[in-house]
């Protein structure tokens, strides 16, 4: 992978010309870049990691891992009924994978009761989805490579040869 | 302490002759200093990998809480066997011309103790890492400073020439060298091979910095044409693998060179800690990924905080290895010591006087980038603003 995309995905702010200064490239070679890997999608959106653990606002959300048996349609597989699916907000990931069961989804939703509803009148009664298994989610450790906790920055003594 | 009029309380002549240099009075301000933006370590911000942590944790687990062999562990050895070949061509039998050590700091000791006979010279290219020349000493032999100040703080092979003029016993080699990040090509180090096969001189080479080589591939002057049998190659697990704390390194040479460092080895430590040499092992299987990464992170801070250096006047060549920067600071007017003292008094930021490592390291500081870029980025703010009030 471009180092470009390797600062970028560790720190999303990181400037062109902060960049430029590690890579030892020129700025308008790393901004051309740059413009190009958002141009082709490669890099899709820059946001910031909220620990959502943390966040204690009244309804903070609740999720749940949704397994989901579909009938794949002829000519299509699973694309499009996966995009049915998808195309909900109330589903934040969708993955299809191999074993028992063929989508994996994260549902998002206000509460409890939001996110059975979803399961019950929007996705259980799909015309090729066969069965679903519900997983709320209690606790969340560790997400896309991130520890869920600040992590205590861990003590050098500060001069040492 | 110094108890005078000799008597049973004496000390070590050699040991109060030791000098603990006016450095030591600089790190004192430091550590009693708070919210320090620290470039004066010498030893990787990372942690250790998990993997590598876990195998520790394992070993203790699982009770594997004795000494092991004065050597070390077969498994450790023979992964170091396995990995010295594959990654530099080199052939060292684990049996007989491997020992791990307590760090590259305990290698050096029992080098030099065990090639040293009293008065023995000992070259050493300066500036150097703290602990060369008084370990030297201690052991009896003569430490030989070469000033490389003048030459990009490398060691050519006419300075090496003229130093053996007066015959010496080793050269103590250190690349990417600490504190200089000087490192040199298979080419340099072929000349300078060459000229010590011609004086008989052995090369006792440490290269506990060779996976943090950044421009070129990091060659071992034991794989230098007719150099195994004249060289100790020591290294360690401590940089590369962000393992300081676990204290292993090793030493690889011609058979009665080690059979002299394991007999004193046997004596002073008898083996490196067990469940240390257990994460080792997991290191050489498993690390490479991560030590890669972290490599490629110092590479990037590398060029950013050399930039910053040059762009706020503090001179500063691009280090070819390990994770300092070498800076001047004769612009400032000020000497390395009263400028890391004011530095760090005005801006709180610490660096090391070049001066801890030899008097020629004087006019230069030591910045380390092992540190995070948002702390570098601070840091070079502060200089900055520290040299515009000069």
């Amino acid at each position: 992978m471009d180092e470009i995309l390797e600062i970028l995905e560790k720190d999303g702010r990181a400037t062109v010309e902060d960049i430029s200064r590690m890579l030892r490239r020129k700025p308008e070679a790393v901004r051309k870049a740059i413009k190009k890997y958002e141009k082709d999608g490669i890099i899709l959106s820059y946001k910031a990691v909220i620990n959502k653990e943390m966040v204690k606002y009244k309804n903070s959300g609740v999720r749940a891992l949704i397994e989901v048996n579909i009938i794949p349609q002829k000519d299509l597989g699973f694309d499009k009924i996966a995009e049915r699916i998808y195309s909900f907000p109330d589903v934040s990931s969708c993955y299809l994978i191999s074993g028992t069961y063929d989508l994996l989804l994260i549902i998002e939703g206000r509460d409890l009761h939001t996110v059975s509803k979803f399961v019950s009148e929007k996705l259980a009664p799909m015309e090729n989805v066969r069965g679903v298994v519900t997983h709320f989610l209690l606790k969340k450790y560790k997400e896309d490579g991130m520890v869920l906790k600040q992590v205590q920055e861990n003590e050098r003594i500060p001069i040492s040869y | 302490m110094s108890v005078k009029n000799g008597g049973s309380r004496e000390l070590s002549k050699k040991v109060e002759e030791m000098q603990p240099s006016g450095i030591r009075v600089f790190f004192d301000l430091v550590l009693g200093m708070k919210d320090v933006i620290s470039l004066g370590v010498g030893e990787p911000d990372f942690v250790t990998p998990w993997q590598i942590r876990e195998a520790g944790i394992y070993s203790l687990e699982n009770g594997s809480t004795s000494y092991t062999s004065n050597k070390g562990l077969v498994k450790l050895r023979m992964g170091l066997q396995h990995y010295l070949k594959k990654r530099y061509g080199l052939s060292y039998a684990h049996e007989d011309q491997i020992l791990v050590t307590v760090g590259v700091s305990q290698g050096v000791d029992l080098a030099l103790r065990a090639l040293i006979n009293p008065g023995d010279r000992i070259i050493i290219p300066a500036p150097a890492y703290v602990c060369y020349a008084p370990l030297a000493e201690l052991a009896g032999g003569k430490a030989v400073c070469i000033d490389t100040s003048r030459d990009g703080f490398k060691l050519t092979p006419r300075a090496l020439e003229s130093a053996l003029r007066v015959p010496a016993k080793a050269l103590l080699l250190n690349y990417p060298c600490n504190p200089t990040g000087v490192s040199y090509t298979a080419r340099e180090l072929r000349e300078l091979n060459r000229i010590l096969l011609k004086h008989g001189v052995i090369c006792v080479s440490d290269e506990i910095y060779a996976d943090l080589t950044y421009d070129f591939e990091h060659t071992s002057f034991a794989s230098l044409p007719g150099a195994k049998e004249n060289t100790l190659l020591l290294n360690g697990f401590s940089k590369s693998y962000a393992m300081t704390g676990w204290r292993v390194g090793y030493a690889c040479g011609p058979v009665q060179i080690i059979a002299a460092m394991t007999k004193i080895h046997q004596y002073m430590m008898l083996c490196a800690p067990i469940m240390s040499q257990m994460a080792a092992c997991e290191a050489l299987l498993t690390g490479r990924d991560s030590m890669e990464e972290m490599k490629r992170e110092y590479r990037r801070r590398r060029s950013f905080i050399v930039d910053g250096l040059n762009r706020i006047g503090l001179d500063c060549a691009l280090p070819q290895g390990a994770f300092y920067a070498f800076a001047s600071v004769k612009k400032s007017g000020l000497s390395s010591m009263e400028f890391c003292r004011r530095l760090l008094k005005e801006e709180k930021v610490a660096v090391v006087p070049g001066t801890a490592f030899g008097d020629n390291g004087e006019g230069y500081v030591r910045i380390s980038y092992a540190a995070a870029m948002d702390k570098i980025k601070e840091a070079l703010s502060r200089m900055q603003r520290f040299l515009g009030r000069k």
